[in-house]
């Protein structure tokens, strides 16, 4: 019969001695592979632990590796935000308001003691770990972290974006805080979070 | 390793075996400042007594004719503190002690300080006069003093917290019967401060010196206008 049937451009035809020009992979992993090379940064920098950060940045330690030379000094065009230092209470709205100008997807490294518990700022000012006001991905111990400590904490970041899987939407949903206490977790695990422990008065902790 | 050019480090003590600095200055009952005098002369009884410490005058003076010090310290030609350099005050953890406000001046022509404090009992009101109109500079200052020790200064065209935000409910944190951690749980303290507006806190005449461009110096003003002709903006009205 001298008909050909007509072409089924749905079909991609395979020559399997020549595969000059094609790749398969999954979509998920270039996805992530894409925005885990180029995170950028929102800088929030409050204490000395932005100093290191800007050691970090700078040519010796040179975080353009990660593809995280373009810091972001605007909310809406930043993927993470890297609160370097700590956070009295009068910078909980703003940086609230910092993180959910954010766009989705949103990542935030905690840098630093104080960011990540309140340090030795056990004291009325003073945030007890930012983890009460915004979700965190990544904590960074140190006082103030070496640059090589944060990098670390970015390494770690972008596996856990490589881990990300498109089908699981409830990574990349915005999530609203409590409507009437604008807290994103509830009270009594702030209270919980913020507990004293270590060397201070009215020790509650490391009491025998 | 020494390094020669330098004076040996002084042990911190005299011959006679009191401290003192390496200039030799004593801890106490050193030489007064000569405007402590000067004090003493002209407004007698106002003074209650004067002390120095490391070198430096410590006039004690009652709260009444404190602002007329303030200015006389000020205008007089033979004195002129022309810089105010800080306004704070001090609480003794001893309860039977008053509450000291402090205020140090500076003469920049004569090379003087001075420190003027004000007893105030601690039962009693705490309220100081302002004197915000011999130093402009003092605005801030005492809106600090203000916001941690809760000291009133009268006179004081707009005083609010300054370092707190302004529904901070807690109380005055430099009092020694605040507690460290503050008076609420960390969650109340948390839900208190997101609550806060972070715009609403500075009013725009804080934030611009549109109005404040006719006081500013000429050759500021020169500047800004040339600013103004190169860019073409509307800058400053």
């Amino acid at each position: 019969m001298g008909v050909t049937p007509a072409l089924d451009r749905r079909v991609v035809p395979v020559d399997p001695k020549s595969q000059d020009g094609w790749v398969t992979s999954r979509l998920d992993f270039l996805v992530n592979w894409a925005r885990a090379g180029s995170l950028w940064p929102m800088p929030f920098g409050t204490a000395c632990c932005a100093i290191e950060f800007m050691s970090t940045a700078a040519s010796r330690f040179d975080l353009s590796r990660f593809g995280m030379e373009r810091l972001s000094y605007s909310p809406r065009q930043a993927d993470v935000l890297i609160c370097a230092g700590r956070v009295p209470y009068k910078l909980a709205p703003v940086i609230r308001r910092i993180y959910q100008q954010m766009p989705q997807p949103k990542w935030v490294i905690s840098m630093g003691a104080c960011a990540s518990t309140g340090g030795m700022f056990d004291n009325y000012a003073v945030v007890q770990g930012i983890d009460t006001i915004i979700p965190v991905d990544v904590y960074v111990p140190g006082c103030p972290p070496r640059p090589e400590a944060l990098m670390h904490g970015i390494i770690m970041l972008q596996q856990k974006v490589m881990r990300d899987r498109l089908r699981d939407g409830t990574l990349h949903t915005e999530i609203e805080p409590d409507p009437t206490s604008q807290l994103y977790i509830p009270p009594s695990r702030i209270d919980e979070l913020s507990e004293p422990f270590g060397n201070s008065v009215n020790q509650t902790r490391s009491n025998p | 390793m020494t390094a020669p050019n330098l004076p040996a480090p002084s042990s911190g003590t005299a011959p006679d075996g009191t401290p003192s600095t390496p200039r030799g200055l004593p801890h106490r009952g050193g030489a007064l400042n000569p405007s402590a005098d000067a004090l003493a002369e002209r407004f007698g009884d106002a003074i209650v007594r004067s002390e120095a410490t490391w070198g430096e005058t410590t006039v004690f003076v009652h709260v009444e004719s404190l602002h007329e010090i303030v200015r006389w310290l000020h205008d007089e030609p033979t004195q002129r503190y022309d810089y105010l350099v800080d306004v704070t005050a001090v609480e003794y953890r001893d309860a039977m002690r008053p509450i000291e406000v402090v205020w140090h001046l500076r003469a920049l022509g004569h090379r003087r300080f001075l420190r003027l404090k004000v007893e105030l009992p601690k039962r009693g009101t705490l309220i100081v006069p302002s004197v915000i109109d011999v130093y402009c500079g003092a605005d801030w200052l005492e809106r600090e003093c203000y916001d941690m020790f809760g000291i009133k200064f009268d006179g004081h065209p707009d005083l609010r917290r300054i370092l707190l935000w302004e529904n901070y409910q807690e109380g005055f944190p430099l009092r020694k019967n605040f507690p460290l951690r503050g008076r609420f749980s960390r969650a109340e303290q948390l839900k208190q401060a997101l609550a806060q507006d972070p715009e609403a806190r500075y009013s725009m005449n804080e934030l611009t010196i549109a109005e404040a461009f006719d006081s500013l110096p000429e050759d500021m003003r020169r500047r800004l206008a040339a600013d103004r002709a190169r860019t073409g903006e509307e800058g400053v009205e």
